[in-house]
């Protein structure tokens, strides 16, 4: 691995990277049981480079920003470094997002450039907003031969053959914006400096090394802070390879691990839990003998393994399990909400270690990993070296906000300095949930303060922003809340939202009115639907300019209904 | 698109294992066969090679009805 103590920038760090490995394969790309493209590190500098040149030859700027908006592929991170040969700042936005979210997000961020895929590029131009647009060069990947770019440049012809300036940048200067999903009016863009990204490196690296040989299975989105870390910055500047596939298929993914006899996989945890639930069914498949035998050597397994993972001895034990994941898979990285500790524990016992953190894009990438020594499903792990982890305001059990300190907490909020002295002050990042250290120096998570739920696919909700689609609603008034933000639990568990509904005085609950809701509920994306709702039969208490004090009326809830008043939709 | 649509519905029960007549063109097709993203994706496999044609994962993003799926998947065709 480089010694990244030594460097000053991203992009000083993968130049060299590509200098020093010229013949290791660093990315694989393939769609279904197609193999596209397979670069060395040679190669991919002879990618990037005449891009590089292209954006400066275009009048590209150092720190000038940069988007990219694409799905998980060998041309984001090719993109991704010809930025950073040219000095710029990188940002990455989630191809997830609406068309009309992306534009919001390009005007927020003032993006000079952005590196877009066809299809999205395609939703794009057809959004109302497209005409305020303003990026002054756009290149667009995979576009069919005749189709209308609106002004935006191939990328297989945005290349020229000159060698670009190589641009140095310092520790303190911008690397990336990240957007984290603040309320819908509000962006939040998370900026992160050079030394963020190198110390962080150093940090996970520490715990969790890459090696050339090394290959990782790149399927959380790219643009998230945990695949733009251990799916980009770390394996590059440690000569490993990097597998991305086209599709996220459970069939493609499962025949990936073979084929490329995978190393890392990291994960939200609705996948593991898809692979959980696929690898319990072929177990009730077994015949009864052989399942007889699994169990044994599953619980030899845990008994060996119960101080400290061994994966080289649970290979052997359970051949036939590794075997399906390849047989090179080390560890599996989760992180991006909230994973259930029996799920954990259901591969750690098979000698499938998962690596569960805590992290927020403010962060970096991570506050804390399980470091497996000894494997703790209850709590996220320990402070990565030179993290510090602190509880405030911390009542009697313990428990109170995370507060965390290190070379890894971003600068500020880009463009949002009152924003940023809320969230850091004194140089501690509030993190918004709440947790207990233990004396042993795990973490345990224990719910949010904030009004919001993570979902399983690791996305942020804010009730704020669901609540328009219930606008015509016939009742009186209606809020949208995080459940467990009006009724605090004790463990994060599945979060949902759910309505708070005032009827008119004389009005009856009907099952048209049901209807009405489940219909405009089915209008969000499913990931964003409220689970349940509940009857309250008192007025909203309201500010003088008629805001719901949303504190205030969860705290009435609260007191006066249980949980199980949710009913479910 | 009639005819696509109806086959759409006939796999999708087939791949689910639920009774044809429990799913109908409009339906949640998350709610109704309480599915995930992930299993939803599952089934374009089988749709693909039922109609000879690539589905990339992006024609499901936004799409939760059958009969939206059922016209993405004709316009391939």
């Amino acid at each position: 691995m480089l010694d990244l103590s030594q460097y000053s920038s991203l992009g000083a760090a993968l130049r060299d990277a590509l200098e020093r490995w010229p013949n290791e394969t660093c990315l694989i790309e393939a769609d279904r049981e197609r193999e596209k493209s397979r670069l060395t590190y040679a190669q991919f500098k002879a990618e990037a480079l005449p891009l590089a040149r292209a954006l400066q030859d275009g009048g590209y700027l150092h720190n000038d920003r940069a988007a990219i908006i694409m799905t998980n592929q060998s041309k984001w991170l090719i993109s991704a470094y010809a930025v950073m040969h040219c000095g710029g700042v990188l940002v990455p936005l989630d191809y997830k997002l609406t068309a009309a979210e992306h534009l919001q997000l390009l005007a927020h961020c003032a993006a000079q450039v952005l590196f877009v895929e066809y299809y999205l590029w395609r939703q794009i131009m057809q959004d109302a907003g497209f005409k305020s647009l303003r990026v002054a060069t756009v290149v667009v990947t995979e576009a069919p031969p005749n189709a209308e770019l609106a002004g935006g440049l191939r990328w297989e012809e945005f290349r020229r053959d000159a060698d670009p300036l190589f641009v140095p940048r310092q520790r303190q200067d911008v690397a990336c914006i990240v957007y984290s999903s603040g309320t819908a009016g509000r962006p939040k863009g998370c900026v992160l400096t050079h030394e963020n990204y190198l110390e962080q490196c150093i940090s996970l690296t520490a715990w969790y090394p890459f090696w050339p040989g090394v290959t990782y299975l790149s399927i959380l989105p790219t643009n998230h802070a945990i695949d733009f870390m251990v799916g980009f910055i770390g394996p590059f500047v440690c000569g490993a390879c990097v597998v991305h596939l086209r599709t996220l298929r459970p069939e493609y993914v499962r025949e990936a691990f073979t084929r490329y006899n995978i190393t890392y996989v990291s994960l939200v945890p609705m996948v593991l839990k898809n692979l959980e639930r696929g690898l319990k069914v072929k177990f009730a498949e077994l015949p009864a003998a052989k399942r007889f035998v699994l169990n044994r050597m599953i619980e030899w397994n845990k008994w060996r393994t119960r101080k400290a993972a061994n994966v080289e001895l649970s290979r052997k034990l359970l051949p036939q399990v590794h075997s399906a994941f390849g047989g090179e898979l080390r560890t599996i990285i989760v992180g991006g909400a909230f994973t259930d500790p029996a799920t954990l524990q259901f591969f750690y016992d098979l000698g499938i270690p998962v690596a569960n953190g805590y992290g927020l894009t403010e962060a970096c990438t991570a506050i804390t990993v399980n470091d497996l020594k000894p494997f703790r499903a209850d709590t996220v792990g320990k402070p990565l070296p030179g993290v510090e982890v602190k509880i405030l305001d911390a009542g009697s059990d313990g428990i109170g906000e995370v507060a965390c300190r290190g070379k890894n907490v971003m600068s500020h909020y880009l463009d949002d300095p009152g924003l940023t002295a809320q969230t850091i002050v004194d140089g501690w990042l509030h993190t918004g949930d709440l947790g207990r250290l233990e004396t042993s120096g795990h973490l345990q998570l224990f719910g949010r303060k904030k009004n919001m739920i993570v979902t399983e696919g690791g996305k942020n909700i804010y009730p704020e922003d669901v609540e328009m689609v219930f606008d015509k609603l016939p009742v009186k008034e209606y809020c949208v809340f995080a459940a467990n933000y009006i009724w605090p639990a004790k463990a994060l568990g599945k979060e949902m939202l759910t309505i708070v509904l005032r009827l008119e005085n004389n009005q009856e609950f009907t099952l048209a009115l049901r209807e009405e809701l489940i219909a405009y509920n089915r209008k969000l994306p499913d990931f964003k639907r409220a689970g349940g709702y509940v009857l309250w039969e008192k007025d909203f208490p309201r500010t003088a300019s008629l805001k719901i004090k949303r504190e205030i009326l969860a705290a009435e809830i609260g007191t006066a209904l249980e949980r199980t008043a949710i009913i479910p939709l | 698109m009639d005819q696509t649509l109806d086959e759409v519905l006939a796999l999708a029960a087939l791949h689910f294992k639920v009774p044809r007549e429990k799913l109908t063109p409009d339906d949640d097709f998350f709610k109704t066969l309480g599915i995930d993203s992930l299993q939803a994706l599952d089934l374009l496999t089988r749709l693909e090679h039922h109609f000879h044609i690539e589905l990339p994962d992006y024609e499901l993003q936004g799409v939760s009805d059958f009969r939206t799926l059922a016209a993405r998947i004709q316009a391939r065709l």
